[in-house]
């Protein structure tokens, strides 16, 4: 009978260790800051020239999507961890990102 | 690098880490709800100051590359322990802290400027919504600094911050780096977006 649970929790874990890759290195790390902070800068940059100024959104809304997509990916470590972790994270950003198209909306300010 | 489970899950997750993640998740929400009272309410005064007048994209930048670099500094903290090198990992706590410590400071001295050019909480729409959103922010900024602080702090005592013990410091990385993806967004929101 204590034979089952044993095995298990011998699957669990094996699973475990299936589901999660070793995070990666400090070059990746550094290199990742490099494109983390070159991108900031191009969001910078892009508020000074005034021919962008009325598509600002649609210019800055890529690249916040991207330094938040890499932070999440690489340095929280979801693209290396167990998905459901990234389905439990996916979950709270879909309602958040319809609380706020509620709000928006309901005081017409989406656009 | 798979860290310590204390006790055998369905999953194969640690409690602790996936309550983590949970909790991060609701804080999105929290989150979404103070960005979008803010982004309802920043064009809504009807008395100065208004956010053109007061907002310093050169000033708030280098607080952005400040918080940045502090999610790197937290990487390799989390990457020292788990190698068990704990020169490594200390160094690089104390320097996440720091980063995170001159963030805090940034924000005090813009919010000082911000009060000294009569804008209050109960001043107007945007000094509401500015000051409630970045408050709670910077709220959760001293919060990550004291738990990164505690670690540091623990790690002097046998046994408490170990290579075994890693998942205590992945946690508390997965909040300071929520702090600063929350940045990234209230950057994006509150300080580039034109006003006009």
């Amino acid at each position: 009978m204590s034979a089952q649970p044993k095995a298990v929790a011998s699957d669990v874990h094996a699973d475990h260790h299936a589901d999660e890759h070793d995070h990666p290195g400090w070059q990746i790390y550094a290199r990742i800051a490099v494109i983390l902070t070159v991108i900031t800068g191009v969001e910078v940059a892009t508020y000074y020239v005034d021919a962008l100024h009325d598509y600002l959104i649609w210019v800055l809304a890529p690249l916040t999507a991207a330094k938040f997509i890499i932070v999440v990916a690489y340095y929280m470590h979801l693209k290396f961890d167990h998905k459901l972790l990234t389905y439990v994270f996916l979950a709270g950003m879909i309602a958040a990102g319809g609380i706020m198209l509620a709000l928006l909306g309901l005081f017409n300010s989406l656009w | 690098m798979a860290a310590e489970i204390l006790h055998p899950t369905n999953t194969g997750i640690d409690s602790r880490k996936l309550a983590m993640w949970a909790f991060l998740a609701s804080d999105c929400m929290f989150f979404g709800s103070l960005i979008s009272a803010y982004m309802v309410s920043r064009h809504r005064s009807v008395q100065g100051p208004y956010p053109e007048e007061l907002i310093n994209i050169p000033f708030t930048s280098v607080s952005a590359f400040v918080l940045l670099m502090s999610s790197l500094a937290m990487v390799l903290a989390l990457s020292g322990i788990q190698r068990g090198d704990m020169r490594l990992f200390r160094i690089w706590i104390l320097a996440t802290s720091l980063l995170g410590g001159i963030f805090l400071a940034g924000q005090i001295y813009e919010f000082h400027h911000f009060y000294h050019e009569h804008l209050t909480l109960s001043r107007n729409l945007f000094g509401s919504s500015f000051f409630t959103l970045t408050g709670f922010h910077g709220t959760h900024v001293a919060v990550g600094v004291a738990w990164l602080m505690s670690l540091f702090f623990a790690s002097f005592r046998p046994g408490l911050v170990t290579k075994a013990k890693a998942l205590n410091v992945e946690i508390a990385g997965l909040y300071w780096h929520f702090v600063d993806i929350v940045w990234i967004i209230i950057f994006t929101l509150v300080y580039l977006l034109p006003y006009d």
